[in-house]
């Protein structure tokens, strides 16, 4: 394909995706499946392709998402309570040590619905800014690390935020180990697919920039990277960060669409998620981040459901059907995925080779061996 | 068009117990073309690390363009610590890291190649631009750097056009055959806008033909750049063909300096690698 046609066949998937979203909140009830699985999927989007920025293309395997996305849910949360309702959520702690909301505040100046909606999304950024802040102050010790050693310590550290957290002395703040709840959220699906889409489509500039290259350099080569005049610790830092207030801007989503939010479910687990996608949707892909993301999320929260409750495609077999055999099941689908993708679904490809990739895979069916050249 | 550019001054490089460089002296002039040569584990390579910064050396300094870029003395590392009364008796501490020598304006080659494996020859080469590049994260995502990129890539293109590598700019660097990888990590080098080129063992693994080539591409692009070249070599051809002066490293000490056809009739250095066979 070309490359005009290449950007032409982008904009018609993007401008799809818009209308699907639209669709969706016209036609459907915010408390339908699809309405779930849609916005739990673009959240996990937003934080793989974050992390695929860090472990994908600037090749730092860290290990830190769930805990940055611990504090972008904890800061939305925080902020967003109204002030009516905090005496109710902080009943343990005097109605806790905040008495501002950051909605209610814009409401007050810009009227109701846009000032709840800036005051959203004022909160959602913080969230991500105080992410980013964490990832620059711990970046200082643990970026002087490699592969393993900061695997480990990013890890070590989010579990760290997740029981300082649940601190009873932080209550006022946190509301110690008990729930945040009663904020407000984005109920239908549009809000999410586009902020996520803004932040990926984000991410993406910056990949193809002079700095996503630099990154890419770092990852294949970090010794001739620095001959080359690229400065290891600053853009290293600068990966860190960025992804980290991607991560944190995620767990803010990840807070609206629960409902309530707790440290318990920013557990080490989480991370595995994320890093699960990231891998089958391919290493130094976005798209595949994407993909992989909305496949995960489809098949793990629907397709798959009746696995655990009695009835799969019509099949009605309460005996092996029942709890725990969709996580099996589950595991096998990865287990071959893995094996027939080696480098994820995408590999290292994006949306535009997308066609030409279906094209040869179908070349490749109908004559095997002879696919390879046709690639070229 | 004369002047010093290169000055490494008293430079011992010590690692335990082994003394890789051995109080090392020497001095490169505008648009010369130097050689370091010397037997296998002679020292060469190390020699290179402390100029270029990645190692910070046990004692000595180097000067660049007849500014101190780094120094280091057996006190340094305690006035680094302890800034105490008697710190100003002591040299300065600098010990830059190596993308800082290289935006000063000297750029390398490494002896084993080090492509951007998963980058095509053109990005290769353009990566090394960024350097150079004076946009923040955020001009660049957002493409606020338009002119400043699109300058970058017509330069690439005549960077490669001149190296002769434009016909496969869009390969995959690792496709390449391993003469036109060494070629590439040249342009590359040159990408950075260098003053000063350092050449590790560039002919490494040639055969006398490509040698040849690279002998006459050496002598080129110093012209067309206005380079000064400082280079590692086993290839005798080459070095006598090539440079304006030779040094000659032995276990880490400087057993010889001049003309090719000094160090050719230099007793001290047939002895140490010319006339050993095993070496040749």
């Amino acid at each position: 394909m070309t490359k005009r046609n290449k950007t032409l066949f982008t904009a018609v998937v993007l401008a799809a995706a818009l209308a699907a979203s639209l669709l969706v909140d016209c036609f459907l009830p915010s408390y339908h499946i699809a309405v779930q699985v849609i916005q739990k999927a673009t959240v996990y989007a937003l934080v793989a392709v974050s992390m695929n920025l860090l472990n994908g293309f600037t090749g730092l395997f860290s290990l830190g998402q769930a805990g940055f996305m611990l504090l972008g849910a904890y800061a939305y949360g925080v902020l967003t309570i109204p002030v009516d309702k905090r005496a109710s959520v902080y009943q343990y702690f005097d109605g806790g040590a905040i008495h501002f909301s950051v909605p209610e505040i814009f409401s007050g100046v810009l009227g109701e619905t846009v000032g709840t909606t800036v005051g959203m999304l004022a909160a959602l950024l913080v969230g991500g800014l105080l992410a980013a802040l964490m990832a620059y102050l711990i970046g200082l010790p643990v970026l002087r690390l490699k592969s393993d050693y900061l695997a480990i310590a990013t890890l070590g550290f989010a579990e760290i935020l997740r029981a300082f957290f649940q601190w009873n002395a932080l209550g006022p703040i946190t509301n110690g180990s008990n729930l945040l709840k009663s904020y407000p959220a984005f109920s239908h699906v549009t809000p999410y697919v586009v902020l996520a889409g803004v932040m990926i489509a984000f991410i993406v500039l910056l990949i193809n920039s002079t700095y996503g290259r630099a990154f890419k350099a770092i990852r294949d080569d970090e010794v001739a990277a620095e001959a080359m005049g690229i400065n290891l610790a600053r853009h290293k830092r600068m990966a860190f960060v960025i992804s980290s207030f991607f991560a944190g801007i995620g767990g803010g989503m990840m807070a609206m669409y629960m409902g309530t939010i707790a440290a318990a479910p920013f557990k080490s687990s989480l991370t595995y998620e994320i890093l699960l996608i990231v891998v089958i949707g391919g290493i130094g892909s976005i798209t595949g981040s994407v993909l992989a993301s909305f496949l995960y999320i489809f098949s793990s929260e629907w397709l798959l459901r009746g696995l655990d409750a009695g009835t799969f495609l019509g099949i009605n077999a309460p005996g092996i059907f029942k709890n725990g055999f969709r996580m099996a099941v589950f595991s096998v689908i990865i287990m071959v995925i893995v094996l027939f993708f080696r480098r994820g679904l995408m590999g290292d490809k994006e949306l535009p080779d997308l066609p030409d990739m279906l094209r040869n895979g179908i070349r490749k069916l109908r004559a095997p061996g002879r696919g390879k050249e046709a690639g070229k | 068009m004369s002047g010093q550019i290169l000055k490494v001054e008293n430079a011992t490089m010590q690692f335990g117990g082994v003394v890789a460089v051995d109080n090392l002296n020497l001095e490169i002039n505008q648009g010369e073309i130097v050689a370091l040569i010397g037997p296998n584990g002679a020292g060469k390579t190390t020699a290179f690390n402390v100029v270029t910064g990645v190692y910070q050396p046990t004692n000595g300094a180097v000067w660049f363009r007849e500014q101190k870029i780094i120094e280091n003395h057996p006190h340094g590392k305690m006035k680094k610590l302890y800034k105490g009364q008697h710190a100003g008796e002591y040299p300065q501490v600098l010990a830059p890291t190596p993308d800082k020598i290289t935006k000063l304006g000297m750029a390398r080659t490494f002896q084993n190649i080090r492509l951007w494996k998963s980058q095509t020859v053109f990005d290769n080469v353009l990566i090394a631009k960024h350097c150079r590049s004076t946009s923040n994260f955020l001009s660049a995502a957002f493409r606020l750097n338009r002119r400043e990129e699109a300058e970058q890539r017509r330069s690439v293109e005549a960077l490669l056009e001149t190296v002769g590598l434009a016909d496969v700019k869009d390969e995959l660097a690792t496709s390449l055959p391993y003469g036109k990888q060494r070629r590439l990590e040249i342009a590359r080098a040159l990408a950075a806008e260098p003053e000063l080129l350092l050449l590790d063992e560039p002919a490494a693994g040639m055969n006398p033909q490509e040698t040849d080539e690279l002998t006459a591409f050496i002598g080129q692009i110093r012209d067309q750049f206005h380079l000064t070249v400082f280079l590692i070599e086993h290839h005798m051809n080459l070095v006598m063909g090539i440079s304006d002066r030779i040094y000659v490293l032995d276990f880490g000490k400087l057993i010889a300096q001049g003309t090719p056809a000094e160090i050719q009739n230099n007793k001290r250095v047939i002895d140490a690698y010319l006339g050993v066979a095993e070496d040749a």
